[in-house]
Order: structure tokens, then C-alpha cells, then sequence
């Protein structure tokens, strides 16, 4: 740990020089995708679902989901940035062997790369705020405490990701924990549907992962509504991201130093 | 005492399990001098070359770089360094210098500063009409002078070079040595791995032999050529018999490989006699020994991969 440094932001900034590279290709994603999501699910879904109950308040379907939407947005760019990108930077492109020809350090490289994964989920959670806004579904100023969140959030899924980067053989791999944690999180962690439509053990499982804390987080600050377990989701939010991301450097430097 | 060594390693060891890599390398290279180490796939070059720049720590033993531990102040030696590696790792999206740019920013020199000593590599690499070229459209050849002129970005006082021109053509690989020759005239030492021979000749004050992670020999490319080999070599084929026992009475060393005789005459005269006696017919070449004959003597013909 004690070789951590500013220096890792020397590695945030060659992804970011990547990205704005080639950002047409990068931008549009996180424009388009609560777009499609509110016209197909919303408008769709939202002919048979009218309202719903949440904290008290009816909400229309498509207010209910949008924050979820945002929340699911914030897991999978952070995810996909610090598995199939880091992965492709490390084993196809052997950026981090290049870098490491520098006065940088491995410590410095695996933090680089979780603060980009983290920048990645902020920029693609900025951009679908403003589009949720735009479309009248988030109340201010409680809104602006997305960013925050998706700090919290974004760091939380690049050290999951990353730890799976240490541990892949290849980069099919990566189906794996996709198929074990980050689906099943994208259908049951309160995203799409209330929480308490679900049967008491599903219950207790989904209160267990960790987009159920974040999807609480990103809906109470869009929509203005504190929720009684905001203190708890924002512990574990907080507790996931560092411990992970501390597992990641570990488990990464492992990966890298032979 | 070790600081006026540009590199000094001492029993260098790098064990991976049961399986030990490098066992226990000394060296030493001095400021301005051009060694390169020589040795079969597996040897353990590299291995010794990655732990000389700070990509991997040695199990023991150590390694200072002008004087500095690589294990307790690795920026500082990655400082010094410029580090080609084996396999191409530019940024592919991009361009030629922006590559630069880039790897400069990693050393904190600023911007200006990079774009100003760009200019002057780029030219000496023959890519300054690349500049803007993205890195997907470089030859072979050229991604390779990038790398050579990217290493050179932070000015360093030594320049490792894993394998340089592996994969190039020898027009590509000619330009290589051309300005690693040049580098050398400024006085930058040089750590250079290869398994072409040629390339070793042509570049190296000195060279070492490594197989199964030790050093074997050391020593300018003509003292070990005359040492271990001797001045010529002469390479027999088509032969019957008679010839091998015949050349068995001279001195100097034989050997049988394949369909092929080579014979290593201490008195290259009296295998010149006898031949032209005995055998005027047959067909053989009496040529000058290379650095490639010492090679195969110390490691042996056996297939490595």
C-alpha cells in the first residue's frame, strides 16, 4: 500500500486520452441506453404496470425504474471497464508492461485503473441523469447526489472487476461471474421492481448484493425519497468499495508480478 | 565501489516454485560498453533482464543500476532506464507521437518538452513523417524504431534491448543496429538479449553465454571465437567413412551432425594437406569460425522448444 501515489493518475489519464479518442464510439452508449430502456420498458411495461408503491408515494412506473436504470449503468461501465477493457489493455495490448517501464509501479497501474473504471461510471451515470432530467425524472436538488454515489458505486464494481481480471485465463472467462453475479443482480436488486414484491428468502438474498444498496442510493437521491435503510446502504456501499478495491490491488499485483 | 559500474548484478537468482529460472548470474557492465547476452529460448535472459528493470524482484541476490538497489528504489532505476521490450506494446489507438507524449508524461517531463526531444527521435528513427500516422498503419520495422525512440523519451543512461529485431526483415534489422551504433557512440551503455549471433558481432563489446540460468562464458566476440572455437571451422558433406576417420588423426575437435561434418583443426593447414591428397573431390567449405560455432559448442545442438 505504501506505493500508491499521484502517479496513478498518470494511468487515468492515458485512458481518458484513449476515450476522448475515440469517444463517439464511447459517448453515445450511456445517451442512448436510458432512452431505450425508458421507451421499451417504461412506455411498454409501463401499459401494464400503472403505478407503483414506493415509501408511501404512487410513482408511475417509468419514475420508479428510471433510477434503477441509472444504477444498473453504473454497475455494468464500471464492471465491463475494469474486466473486458483492463483485461484487453493487460493481456492484448501489454499497456501495463509499458507502463511499468516508467518510474510507475505496478500499485500505480491497478489504481489507475480502478479510478478510470470509477470515471467511466460517473461520466455514463452524468450524462443519463442529464437525460433522465431532461425527460422530467429527477427531482432537484437531491439529484446532484448521484455523482457521489456513482463515486461510491463505480469504485465498488471496478474492484469486483478487477478481481476478476486477476483471476480470468481468458477473456471469455468473464462470462462467468457475469452470469453468476451481474445478471442475477441486474433482475433482483429492486431495479426493475420493488423489493417487496419478492418472497422473504429471495428477500434476504437481494438485501445481501450489492446493486440493491446502490439502486436504494441512486432512487432516493433521484427521486427525492429517503428510504429507513439509507444509513445501512450507504455503509455497505462505502465498506464494499474499499474492501474490494484493496482485495483488487492485492490480487492484481499478484497477477502482474510473477 | 559499485557506482562505477553502470550495472552490477550479483547472484542473481529468480526461482518460480520448483523451478529455478536464474541460477545465481554475475555481472557487471561498465559505463558506455555495449554487452549483450547470448543464449538458447529458455536460457534465462530475459528473466535477467526483467529483474535488472524493476518488472520482476529477483528471489536473491542483487542488481544496482549506477549504484541504485532495483529492489529498494525501483522509480529511481526506471528513471535511468530506457527499456525496449521483447513484444510490441505500443498504445494502438494512438498516433506515432502521441505514443510519445504519452510514455513521457509517465516520467513527469512536460509536454513541450517531450514534443521538443520528439522531434530530433522521430528523425533519427526515421518517422518524423509519421508523426500523425496512426500506430495500426506502422510496418513491423517502424513500430519497432517507435519503441527504440520511445525508450529514448527520458534520456536514459542505459538502454535495455530484449530480442531488438526478432521477426525483422534484414533491412529493418539493419536499420536497428545502424542507430543502436550510433547510441553507442554517445556514450549510452547498453543490455541487449539476443539469439542472432550476427546481431551480437555486430553490436556487442562484449557478450555473455547464458544457458539453464547461469552464465556460462563471457568475453569480447573475438576472444571467445579463438578461445572456445579457434580460427576456422570446416564443414564437410557427401563423405564416406575414410574422411572422418582420417580427420580423426588430426588434432582438433569433430563433430558428426546429420549429414554433416563439422571439424574444428587446431592446424588448419594439415586439414587443408590431407584433403588435397587424399580427397581432392570433396565437397566441403573451410570458412572462418563465428560467434554462432562458440554458441553451439557451449549449448549444445539440441532443439530447445
Amino acid at each position: 500500500m505504501r506505493n500508491l501515489s499521484f502517479r496513478s493518475l498518470r494511468v487515468l489519464q492515458r485512458d481518458a486520452d484513449v476515450y476522448f479518442t475515440v469517444w463517439q464510439s464511447e459517448f453515445l452508449p450511456p445517451l442512448l441506453e436510458p432512452i431505450l430502456y425508458v421507451f421499451g420498458f417504461g412506455l411498454g411495461l409501463g401499459q401494464l404496470v400503472h403505478n407503483v408503491q414506493y415509501q408511501g408515494r404512487t410513482l408511475s412506473y417509468l419514475a420508479f425504474m428510471a433510477p434503477g436504470v441509472l444504477a444498473v449503468a453504473i454497475m455494468f461501465w464500471a464492471f465491463f471497464e475494469t474486466t473486458f477493457s483492463s483485461y484487453v489493455r493487460m493481456y492484448y495490448q501489454k499497456t501495463f508492461d509499458a507502463i511499468l517501464a516508467t518510474p510507475l509501479l505496478v500499485e500505480d497501474v491497478i489504481l489507475g485503473e480502478l479510478l478510470w473504471g470509477t470515471t467511466k461510471a460517473v461520466i455514463a451515470s452524468t450524462i443519463m441523469l442529464g437525460v433522465l432530467a431532461v425527460l422530467g425524472l429527477v427531482s432537484w436538488p437531491t439529484g446532484l447526489w448521484v455523482l457521489p454515489i456513482a463515486i461510491m458505486g463505480g469504485l465498488l464494481f471496478s474492484g469486483f472487476g478487477l478481481i476478476m481480471t486477476s483471476t480470468v485465463k481468458t477473456i471469455s472467462q468473464f462470462n462467468v461471474p457475469m452470469f453468476a453475479f451481474i445478471l442475477p443482480m441486474f433482475t433482483f436488486a429492486g431495479t426493475f421492481f420493488p423489493l417487496d414484491l419478492l418472497p422473504g428468502w429471495a428477500l434476504a438474498v437481494a438485501w445481501c448484493l450489492p446493486l440493491t444498496h446502490l439502486a436504494l442510493l441512486v432512487r432516493s437521491a433521484v427521486l427525492g425519497v429517503a428510504h429507513p435503510m439509507l444509513p445501512v446502504s450507504v455503509a455497505y456501499v462505502l465498506v464494499v468499495a474499499i474492501g474490494l478495491s484493496a482485495w483488487a490491488l492485492v490480487r492484481m499485483k499478484k497477477r502482474l508480478i510473477q | 565501489m559499485t557506482s562505477e559500474h553502470a550495472i552490477s548484478a550479483q547472484n542473481l537468482v529468480k526461482r518460480y516454485g520448483e523451478t529455478e529460472a536464474v541460477r545465481g548470474i554475475s555481472f557487471d557492465v561498465s559505463p558506455g560498453e555495449v554487452v549483450g547476452f547470448l543464449g538458447p529460448n529458455g536460457a534465462g535472459k530475459t528473466t535477467t533482464v526483467r529483474m535488472i528493470s524493476c518488472f520482476l524482484p529477483p528471489t536473491s541476490g542483487t542488481a544496482l543500476v549506477y549504484g541504485i538497489d532495483v529492489r529498494e528504489r525501483p522509480r529511481d532505476v526506471k528513471r535511468i532506464l530506457g527499456i525496449c521490450p521483447q513484444e510490441d506494446n505500443l498504445d494502438p489507438d494512438f498516433d506515432v507521437l502521441k505514443n510519445l507524449l504519452v510514455y513521457g508524461r509517465y516520467f513527469g517531463i512536460p509536454a513541450a518538452e517531450v514534443k521538443r526531444r520528439a522531434e530530433p527521435l522521430l528523425e533519427s528513427m526515421a518517422l518524423l513523417d509519421r508523426a500523425k500516422s496512426p500506430v495500426a498503419a506502422l510496418s513491423g520495422g517502424m513500430k519497432r524504431r517507435l519503441i527504440l525512440a520511445r525508450a529514448l523519451v527520458n534520456e536514459p543512461r542505459v538502454l535495455v534491448l530484449d530480442e531488438p529485431t526478432t521477426g525483422l526483415d534484414p533491412q529493418a534489422r539493419h536499420a536497428i543496429w545502424t542507430r543502436v551504433r550510433a547510441l553507442r557512440a554517445t556514450g549510452v551503455t547498453v543490455l541487449l538479449t539476443t539469439h542472432y549471433m550476427e546481431e551480437a558481432a555486430q553490436l556487442c563489446d562484449r557478450v555473455i553465454v547464458i544457458d539453464n540460468g547461469q552464465v556460462l562464458l563471457g568475453g569480447t566476440p573475438d576472444e571467445l571465437v579463438r578461445l572456445e572455437v579457434g580460427r576456422s571451422v570446416i564443414e564437410v558433406w557427401n563423405y564416406g567413412p575414410d574422411l572422418a576417420a582420417a580427420l580423426r588423426e588430426l588434432h582438433g575437435r569433430l563433430e558428426e551432425v546429420g549429414d554433416r561434418l563439422y571439424f574444428y583443426p587446431e592446424d588448419e593447414d594439415a586439414v587443408e594437406r590431407l584433403l588435397e591428397s587424399r580427397f581432392p573431390h570433396q565437397e566441403r567449405l573451410h570458412r572462418r569460425a563465428t560467434l554462432e560455432d562458440v554458441f553451439l559448442k557451449l549449448t549444445g545442438r539440441a532443439l530447445r522448444d
